[in-house]
C-alpha cells in the first residue's frame, strides 16, 4: 500500500503559496500521492501521483472536466487519477442549478464521455497514457459498484473505519467480477487527521464539524474519527492495507506545513 | 425541562425513570390509556446484548428484572415428529405485565408524574413541554396526528398469528411445526417465568381461511390450536388474553421526529416477532435518547437529532433482519422437502446474522450433525467425520464433482481470433490446481459475432477446438478438477473492446454487426442489434448445436448455456429487451420459446451422462423487467428439458438496473429457484469465505458455490 497525503485546500488559513509550499515538501519527503476535495490541481510537482477525491461529476460541465483533467494529466506527466462521484451535497447541486434526480446516470454518461475524449484527443493536449487519467469512481450503492466496475479503473472510498473500507472493498470486486472486467481495481480510501496536539485536535474536530455541518449529527462521528495521535494513525494505516488498499490518502484538517512533517515522522 | 411522554409501556416507561434519574430537576409526565395492571401479550425476551445496556442505564431495575428472568440457551425444532436441539444460545425472558410493574414503581419512585386511562386524542395541549414522546406503541396516535413530517409506512404481513400463553414450561426456545388438510401451522414458543409460557401460532392467509379461523370466535381457535398442538401440549392448556388473530405490521417512519416530538419503540419501529426484539429495540431507544439529552443539554433539538442519527441504522439492521426471518416464514413450506437437521440448521440461518460458523462454536455436535447429514445426502455414506459442507462431493448426472467450490478466473480478453492464449489456459489450470471441485471458463462464442469483446474465445472453429483440447489434456492430466464450458452468444453486447478500460465499449475499427430480439443498443454509444430474423434464430440454434458437439470432442465435462446479463438468449426473455410481434415476442411463453429451442438442439448433441446448466437471470433488477418468478418459470422448462443446473445471476439486462448492494445478494434467489423448481443451483456473487459457503450449502440454499477468484489472491 502506498501513502499519500491531501492538500490543505479547503482547511481555512491555507494561502496559495502555502498549497504550493505542501506539495513541495510533501514530495520532498517521499509521500506517494497528493491528493485534494473536488478539485482539480495544478502541479507544482515532479514525481508524485496526484489524485482528486473525489469530484462531483455532475455538476460540472463533462466537456471542460475531461478537457482539465487531460491538460494535469499532461503536464504532470501522467500522475493524475481523476476521483469522481455524485458526492453527498444537495446544496452542491442547487448551487449550480443541476439537478440531482439522474445523477447518478449523467455521471455515468460523463465517464464513459471522459474516455472517448481522451482516446479520440478530440479536445485539449494529448494524454501521456493512451486512456488519459487513471478513472477512479466512488459511492455506496448498488449502482455506484456497478458504475465503478462498468467505467472505472478503481474505487474511491469515502472515508471510515478499516473494516467499512473492507465491506466496501467486498462489494466493489464483487461488481467487478459481475461485469466480467479483466485484473482488479486499483483500492483507494482515505482519512482524516491532525498531528500536533490538544491544539491541532481541537482545530481539526472545529474544521469537521464545519465542513459536515450539512450532515446534521454525523458531523460529530466524522470529528470524533479524526486520526490525532501517531499510534491511531498508525493502527488506521494497518488497517487499510490488511483490508487491501493500494493507495491511502491522509487528508489534513489544519493548516501549516509541519503537518506533512509530523505525518511523514508516524509513518517513517 | 419538562417533559410529556404519551404511553405507558416498556419504551415511555423506562424513557420517564431515566430522564429522572439524570436530572431530578426534570418535570415528566407518562399518560396512558389502560389502567395499571392492564397487558396484552405473555413474555417478552432479551438478548444478553441488550442485558448490558440495561444493567449500564439503570441498575435497580436491571437486578429487579433479571431476578425473575426465565434463561434458557437452547433451541429446539420440531419438525416431522423429530426434536432438534441447539444450545450455546444465551436467551431471557420476563412477563410483559411483570416488566411494566418493575418499572411503573420505579417511575413512581423516582416521582414520575404517571396518570393511568388517559386518553390523547390530540396534541393540542402540549404547547409548555420542551419534549413530547410518541411512545404508544404501533397503532400510536402521536404518529398519526404528525404523520406528514414523520412519513410512515406500514406494511402488513400476509400471515395470521395469534399470541396465547399456556401453562407447560417449554425447556427451551422452540419451534414447532405442524401439517394438517388446512396446510402448515408453526409455533414460536418459550418460558418466561416458572410457570408460563408464551405460544404464538402462525399460519399463511390461505391456511388460516381454509381452517376457518376468520370466522372462529377467541375460544374456538383456542380449541383448534390446542387440537392440533396437543402432542406438544403434552396435555397442558392454552390461555388466552385477547388473542386474536392479527397480521404483524411493519411500520417504518421517513424521520422520528417533528420538531420537539419525538417517537420511541413501536411507535417508530417495528421489527417481526420472528427476531423477538420490539421490547429490546424499544428499550434501547429510551436508553439512546435519555442519553442524547444529557449529552445535548439545554439543546433538544439536538438531542433529537443526535438520538435519531445514532438509533436509524441500528433499528434499520434490525428490520433486515426481520424482515429475511419474516420471509422465511412466510415460505417455509418451500423447505418441507428437507430432512429435519437441515430444515433446523436453514431455520436457524435464517436472518443472516447466524453462520455455520457462529453455530458451531457455539453447539459443535449440532453443526456436526447438520454435517453428517449434508454429507449423508451427498454420498449416501454415514461417516462420523463428515467433511463442511463445501467439501461433500456432488453427483450431477455422470460427472462426481470432488467438493462444492468452483472457480471462475477472470476473464483476459486477451483470445485471439477466438483462440485462447497461453495465460487463460494456466489461470484455468491454477483454478484446478487450487482445489476446485469445478472450474467454468469465461463466456466462448459460438461464432465470431457472438464474441463480447474482440479478444474473447470462442468454439467455433479447428483452431480455438484444439486449444481447447490442449487445455483439458492439462487440466485432466494435472489437477483432479471437471471443466465446464460456458457457451453463449453475446448479442447486442457484442463488438466491445477488451474490457482492460470498462465494459460495454464499441469497438471503433473491425467490429461486426450485432443480432438481438429487438433493434436496441445497449448503450447510447453501442452499435443498433438487428431484430433476429427467422434465418438468424435457425443460424444461431445452429452455431450452439456445433459447438455443444465440439464441447463434446474436446471432452468438457459439463457445459454451461449463457441466458443471463443481457446476452443473445437473454434478450428475448426480458420485456424490457424482446419488443417482437411474432412467435418469439410477447407472453412470458412466446419470450422464452427461442431460448428454449436451443436448449433442445443442445441437449440433444449433448451426452446424457454429462451434466447441462444454464447461467438464468433472477431479476432484471430494473422496473417493468422480468422478476424472479419468471426465472422460476423458466426453471421449471428448462429443468423438464434435462437441465441440471441453474447457474443463478441478475442484472445487466440494460445499461441502467439497479443492484443490490447486499454482501451475497444473489443468495435468496438461488434459494428461491433451488426450492420452488426442485433443481441444484449455482450462485456465485461476493462470496469470499469458506463461511459463506458451508452456510449457503448446509442450509440447502444452493448446491455449488462460485468462490469470488479475486478472493484468492
Amino acid at each position: 500500500m502506498r501513502v499519500g497525503v491531501g492538500l490543505p485546500s479547503t482547511v481555512p488559513g491555507s494561502p496559495g503559496s502555502a498549497i504550493v509550499d505542501w506539495a513541495r515538501r510533501a514530495e520532498a519527503l517521499g509521500l506517494a500521492s497528493l491528493g485534494v476535495l473536488d478539485r482539480i490541481v495544478y502541479d507544482v510537482t515532479e514525481r508524485i501521483s496526484l489524485v482528486t477525491m473525489v469530484v462531483i461529476g455532475p455538476i460540472r460541465s463533462t466537456a471542460l472536466l475531461a478537457k482539465q483533467a487531460g491538460s494535469v494529466d499532461a503536464i504532470s506527466g501522467g500522475r493524475l487519477s481523476l476521483g469522481v462521484s455524485i458526492g453527498a451535497r444537495a446544496d452542491d447541486y442547487e448551487a449550480t442549478e443541476w439537478p440531482t434526480t439522474g445523477r447518478g446516470r449523467r455521471l455515468s454518461e460523463q465517464l464513459a464521455t471522459f474516455r472517448a475524449q481522451w482516446e479520440e484527443e478530440a479536445i485539449g493536449p494529448s494524454p501521456v497514457r493512451p486512456g488519459g487519467p487513471t478513472l477512479l469512481v466512488g459511492g455506496s450503492s448498488g449502482e455506484a459498484f456497478a458504475r465503478m466496475a462498468r467505467h472505472g479503473d478503481g474505487y474511491v472510498h469515502g472515508g471510515g473505519p478499516p473494516r467499512a473500507f473492507a465491506a466496501a472493498v467486498a462489494k466493489a470486486l464483487a461488481a467487478w467480477t459481475d461485469l466480467e472486467r479483466p485484473g482488479r481495481p486499483e483500492l483507494w480510501g482515505q482519512g482524516y487527521f491532525a498531528l500536533g496536539g490538544d491544539a491541532a485536535t481541537e482545530a481539526g474536530a472545529a474544521y469537521l464539524r464545519d465542513y459536515y455541518a450539512f450532515t446534521g449529527p454525523f458531523a460529530d462521528r466524522i470529528a470524533a474519527g479524526n486520526l490525532t495521535s501517531a499510534g491511531a494513525l498508525r493502527e488506521f494505516v494497518r488497517g487499510y492495507e490488511e483490508a487491501g488498499c493500494d493507495h491511502l490518502v491522509l487528508l489534513p484538517t489544519v493548516a501549516g506545513v509541519e503537518q506533512v512533517d509530523r505525518l511523514a515522522e508516524v509513518l517513517a | 425541562m419538562r417533559v410529556l411522554t404519551i404511553g405507558g409501556g416498556p419504551a415511555g416507561l423506562y424513557l420517564a425513570l431515566l430522564l429522572r434519574k439524570a436530572n431530578p430537576d426534570h418535570e415528566v409526565t407518562v399518560l396512558e390509556r389502560n389502567p395499571p395492571g392492564a397487558t396484552f401479550g405473555w413474555g417478552v425476551v432479551f438478548s444478553e446484548e441488550t442485558l448490558g445496556a440495561l444493567r449500564d442505564a439503570d441498575r435497580t431495575t436491571f437486578d429487579e428484572i433479571t431476578d425473575t428472568f426465565a434463561t434458557w440457551d437452547a433451541i429446539d425444532v420440531r419438525y416431522r415428529g423429530e426434536t432438534l436441539r441447539s444450545r450455546g444460545h444465551a436467551f431471557s425472558a420476563i412477563a410483559r405485565v411483570q416488566l411494566l410493574g418493575i418499572l411503573q414503581r420505579r417511575c413512581a419512585s423516582l416521582d414520575v408524574d404517571l396518570r393511568f386511562e388517559t386518553e390523547v386524542p390530540t396534541l393540542d395541549g402540549v404547547g409548555g413541554y420542551d419534549l413530547v414522546v410518541g411512545a404508544d406503541g404501533v397503532n400510536s396516535t402521536v404518529r398519526r396526528l404528525g404523520e406528514d413530517a414523520f412519513g410512515p409506512s406500514l406494511d402488513v404481513h400476509t400471515t395470521k398469528y395469534a399470541w396465547f400463553g399456556t401453562d407447560l414450561v417449554f425447556p427451551a426456545f422452540t419451534f414447532v411445526f405442524r401439517e394438517n388438510e388446512h396446510g402448515l401451522f408453526q409455533v414460536h414458543a418459550y418460558p418466561f417465568d416458572g410457570r408460563t409460557s408464551t405460544f404464538i401460532v402462525e399460519c399463511p392467509g390461505g391456511v388460516w381461511q381454509r381452517a376457518g379461523l376468520d370466522e372462529a370466535s377467541e375460544a374456538e381457535s383456542m380449541a383448534y390450536c390446542e387440537r392440533l398442538f396437543a402432542e406438544d401440549l403434552a396435555g397442558h392448556r392454552l390461555r388466552s388474553n385477547r388473542s386474536l388473530w392479527t397480521s404483524f405490521v411493519t411500520v417504518r417512519n421517513r424521520t422520528w421526529h417533528d420538531g420537539r416530538i419525538v417517537l420511541v419503540g413501536d411507535a417508530a419501529h417495528t421489527a417481526h416477532f420472528t427476531i423477538g426484539s420490539g421490547t429490546k429495540l424499544a428499550m434501547e431507544d429510551a436508553v439512546a435518547l435519555a442519553d442524547a439529552l444529557l449529552q445535548e443539554p439545554g439543546d433538544v433539538p439536538a438531542a433529537i437529532a443526535r438520538y435519531e442519527a445514532e438509533r436509524q441504522p441500528v433499528v434499520e439492521r434490525f428490520q433486515r433482519a426481520a424482515m429475511e426471518s419474516a420471509s422465511y416464514f412466510e415460505h417455509v413450506s418451500r423447505y418441507a422437502r428437507f430432512e429435519p437437521i437441515q430444515f433446523a440448521f436453514n431455520l436457524l440461518t435464517r436472518s443472516g446474522r447466524i453462520s455455520h460458523l457462529n453455530l458451531e462454536l457455539r453447539d459443535p455436535a449440532f453443526v456436526r450433525d447438520v454435517d453428517a447429514g449434508f454429507a449423508f445426502a451427498s454420498t449416501g455414506r454415514t461417516s462420523a467425520l463428515a467433511p463442511a459442507p463445501m467439501f461433500a462431493p456432488l453427483r450431477l448426472r455422470g460427472l462426481e464433482l470432488a467438493n462444492r467450490v468452483v472457480l471462475a478466473p477472470p476473464p483476459l480478453d486477451a483470445a485471439t481470433e477466438g483462440v485462447i492464449g497461453d495465460r487463460y489456459r494456466e489461470a484455468l489450470v491454477d483454478a484446478g490446481s487450487i482445489g476446485a471441485g469445478l472450474v467454468l471458463t469465461e463466456l466462448a462464442a459460438v461464432s465470431p459475432e457472438g464474441r463480447v469483446t474482440s479478444g474473447s474465445p470462442g468454439m467455433y472453429d479447428p483452431a480455438g477446438q484444439s486449444a481447447w483440447a490442449d487445455l483439458l489434456a492439462e487440466v485432466h492430466a494435472r489437477t483432479p478438477a471437471r471443466m465446464a464450458l460456458r457457451l453463449g452468444h453475446a448479442g447486442r453486447r457484442g463488438a466491445t473492446r477488451p474490457r482492460a478500460a470498462g465494459a460495454d465499449r464499441p469497438l471503433r475499427t473491425r467490429g461486426w454487426p450485432l443480432l438481438s430480439a429487438s433493434a436496441i443498443p445497449f448503450t447510447r454509444r453501442s452499435g443498433v442489434p438487428s431484430e433476429a430474423t427467422p434465418g438468424d434464430l435457425a443460424r444461431v440454434t445452429e452455431a450452439f448445436a456445433a459447438s455443444a458437439r465440439m464441447a463434446v470432442v474436446v471432452g468438457f465435462d459439463a457445459l454451461e448455456l449463457d441466458m443471463g446479463s443481457g446476452y443473445l438468449l437473454a434478450s428475448f426473455l426480458s420485456p424490457l429487451t424482446n419488443l417482437r410481434s411474432d412467435a418469439f415476442g410477447g407472453s412470458p411463453e412466446a419470450r422464452r420459446r427461442f431460448p428454449l429451442e436451443v436448449v433442445e438442439a443442445v441437449r440433444a448433441q449433448w451426452p446424457g451422462d454429462r451434466p447441462l446448466a444454464v447461467r438464468v437471470s433472477a431479476s432484471d433488477l430494473a422496473t417493468g423487467g422480468a422478476e424472479i418468478d419468471d426465472a422460476i418459470a423458466l426453471a421449471g422448462e428448462l429443468v423438464r428439458r434435462g437441465v441440471d443446473l441453474l447457474h443463478v445471476v441478475a442484472g445487466q439486462t440494460i445499461e441502467h438496473d439497479r443492484p443490490d448492494s447486499g454482501r451475497t445478494p444473489l443468495v435468496p434467489y438461488a434459494d428461491r429457484i433451488r426450492n420452488e423448481a426442485n433443481e441444484p443451483t449455482l450462485v456465485g456473487g461476493g462470496i469470499t469465505t469458506g463461511d459463506q459457503m458451508n452456510t449457503i450449502l448446509a442450509a440447502g440454499r444452493a448446491d455449488l458455490c462460485l468462490l469470488d477468484p479475486r478472493s484468492l489472491t
